[in-house]
């Protein structure tokens, strides 16, 4: 058990590693000079050379890597060329509002594509199993973008029932900070919905066919007990895993749902960190959605093992 | 739906069929696309898909404007006898511009998602049959890729390199490699103990040969469902960059890109301009799903 834990940590702490390599990298191929970028393409040459000394951008690769590293230690984030202050406060700000909307979207998705996999599994190869499975798949594969759009026109356009933008203002009260949050939410849960869906549709099936749940049928308990206490417990751990996993996916899509609905996340910080090639700022916001995607995984393994008292023995597998 | 029972050919995927697999399989393969025709939901979405490519191929010879030519005086009208997806603000015809925009995705989604498919089985084939240090080293990275959003590590690289059809291609393809190494890789360990490859390495083959001749065949439903399921996502992910302005640039007409350039209008009530692309979108994606769908029915029949 203390084995499995510390295996797990070092191999999260490698994965952490590689992402910062990438992230790294990434942002040092990014061609022009942040010099430039910031004083125009009419400054000196000689003061474009002054600020990327200041900045540290034409120190050897190596050195930049390790200096950024070290710094992330202290809680040194770097220093954004576009706001010229520190990053932290930035990405902690856009984290903090990227939560609550991904918090609204996974408090309606898990409950509902749970109820969704289950009932197509209920009814499997029938025709509400085509139904709830093909709309999952297509939902998920809709770009929020476009479903996004949709709920615009309906919502906010044509009934004027919600607000169309995210952010209440400042000074607003929570309840209407949560009516701006619905309607971008909305997209992300069509999106998740199909993962959901389609691992409890699965877990569920499995479970049927199992041994114990045909012992139960056979004892004579009612179906709904069946279900209730025999299948749901078992049905739902890969679903567990899966939600985790969709942590990544999830704030991808912020990124689409943020800039839409003009939401000051931490998808919409990395995407005008990228257009303004603000190397610290990006490089900031991806590592911590690699944190964020890592912590996810973890917390779930840890929730698997604490359901499931036979993955504590034989917890030695990948 | 019942016409699964009629298909003798589902039997031989089983792990227990060893050798005989390969040739079976082989022989199956017009039986069961024959089935795959039998399903309404593959007729329906390989229809739409078909249109579209026609679109992609013939469009402009049947758009009934230029998609490119601007008439600022009649902008922003609404769907009529002449325009019947109206007109946008620079006055251009929105049906002609949803057909020709068509085009850069369907030429752009199947090359990339081919791509991630090679490099991905390449690279599942031997994290699978090897093991080892290379599948924990290849895993490590996988797992990397997969804790960043394909859309975030797509622009820190689209940035870089420049929007153009061939980054977009080869960005995604790369994003997808490691997503299908990992099928490939979970289908190649079903087949590792399996007494055909006990053989063929009691044989002396050399890896590559087992890899690419004897698992490939038998791997290979598993890659193709995995194909379609990616080719689903790389509409999503190719309309989303355009939409973000990192994909394909405009006046080129496409749809991810003219619903960013006309999305502020629906608050003025130009529905039609967003409207229409995006619906154009829902229905590649819907199609792609179909098929995908019914594929993966005929495959676990």
């Amino acid at each position: 058990m203390a084995m499995f834990l510390l295996r797990r940590l070092g191999l999260m702490i490698l994965t952490l590693w590689i992402v910062s390599l990438i992230v790294f990298f990434a942002g040092q191929i990014l061609p022009g000079d942040p010099g430039r970028a910031i004083l125009g393409p009419f400054a000196a040459k000689s003061s474009v050379d002054a600020l990327d000394t200041q900045l540290g951008v034409n120190r050897p690769l190596l050195t930049r890597y390790l200096s950024w590293i070290g710094g992330l230690f202290h809680g040194d984030f770097g220093t954004s060329y576009t706001y010229r202050a520190a990053v932290e406060p930035f990405v902690r700000a856009a984290l903090i509002n990227s939560v609550k909307l991904a918090l609204l979207a996974f408090v309606i998705v898990v409950p509902l594509g749970i109820i969704g996999g289950v009932i197509a599994a209920l009814y499997a190869g029938r025709a509400v199993d085509r139904i709830i499975s093909v709309t999952g798949l297509s939902l998920a594969t809709v770009p929020e973008f476009v479903s996004g759009i949709v709920l615009i026109v309906i919502f906010g356009v044509e009934l004027k029932v919600l607000p169309v933008t995210a952010s209440a203002g400042a000074g607003a009260g929570d309840l209407s900070q949560f009516r701006h949050l619905i309607l971008p939410a909305i997209p992300l849960v069509f999106v998740l919905f199909g993962y959901i869906a389609r691992m409890a549709r699965a877990g569920t099936i499995e479970a049927l066919n199992s041994d114990y749940a045909r012992t139960a049928v056979l004892k004579g308990l009612p179906e709904t007990t069946v279900i209730g206490r025999h299948i749901l417990r078992n049905s739902l751990l890969p679903t567990i895993t899966v939600i985790a996993t969709q942590t990544g996916y999830l704030i991808g899509g912020l990124v689409v749902v943020e800039t839409l609905f003009n939401y000051q996340g931490i998808g919409n910080l990395i995407f005008k960190a990228a257009q303004a090639k603000d190397f610290a700022m990006l490089e900031a916001g991806v590592l911590v959605i690699g944190v964020v995607y890592v912590l996810a995984t973890l917390a779930a393994d840890l929730l698997l093992i604490a359901l499931n008292p036979r993955l504590r023995i034989g917890a030695s597998h990948d | 739906m019942t016409d699964i029972t009629a298909d003798p050919g589902s039997a031989p995927l089983g792990p227990a069929a060893g050798g005989a697999v390969v040739v079976t399989t082989q022989r199956m393969a017009p039986a069961r696309w024959r089935l795959l025709l039998r399903r309404p939901t593959f007729l329906v979405g390989a229809g739409i898909l078909l249109f579209w490519v026609v679109c992609a191929i013939f469009g402009h010879l049947f758009a009934p404007f230029n998609p490119l030519a601007q008439q600022l005086l009649s902008s922003n009208t609404a769907p009529s006898g002449t325009h019947w997806f109206g007109t946008d603000p620079l006055g251009r015809d929105v049906l002609s511009r949803v057909i020709v925009g068509a085009r850069d995705i369907l030429v752009i989604t199947p090359l990339a998602t081919v791509l991630g498919t090679i490099l991905g089985t390449a690279l599942g084939l031997a994290m699978g049959y090897f093991g080892g240090v290379l599948d924990l080293v290849a895993g490590r990275i996988v797992e990397a890729v997969l804790a960043l959003p394909a859309v975030i590590i797509s622009f820190l690289f689209i940035v870089a390199l420049g929007p153009s059809i061939t980054t977009l291609v080869i960005v995604i393809g790369f994003i997808f490699t490691p997503l299908i190494a990992r099928t490939v890789r979970a289908a190649v360990l079903t087949e590792r103990h399996l007494d055909y490859l006990s053989a063929a390495r009691l044989l002396g083959e050399n890896p590559a040969r087992v890899m690419f001749a004897e698992i490939l065949p038998n791997v290979m439903p598993a890659i193709l469902v995995e194909f379609t399921v990616r080719l689903g996502y790389a509409v999503f992910a190719i309309a989303t960059l355009s939409f973000l302005g990192f994909g394909v640039q405009p006046p080129t007409p496409d749809w991810g890109s003219d619903i960013a350039a006309n999305y502020s209008g629906l608050l003025a009530g130009y529905w039609w301009q967003t409207l229409f692309p995006a619906l154009a979108i829902a229905s590649l994606v819907t199609a792609v799903n179909l098929i995908t769908d019914s594929i993966e029915q005929v495959l676990n029949a």
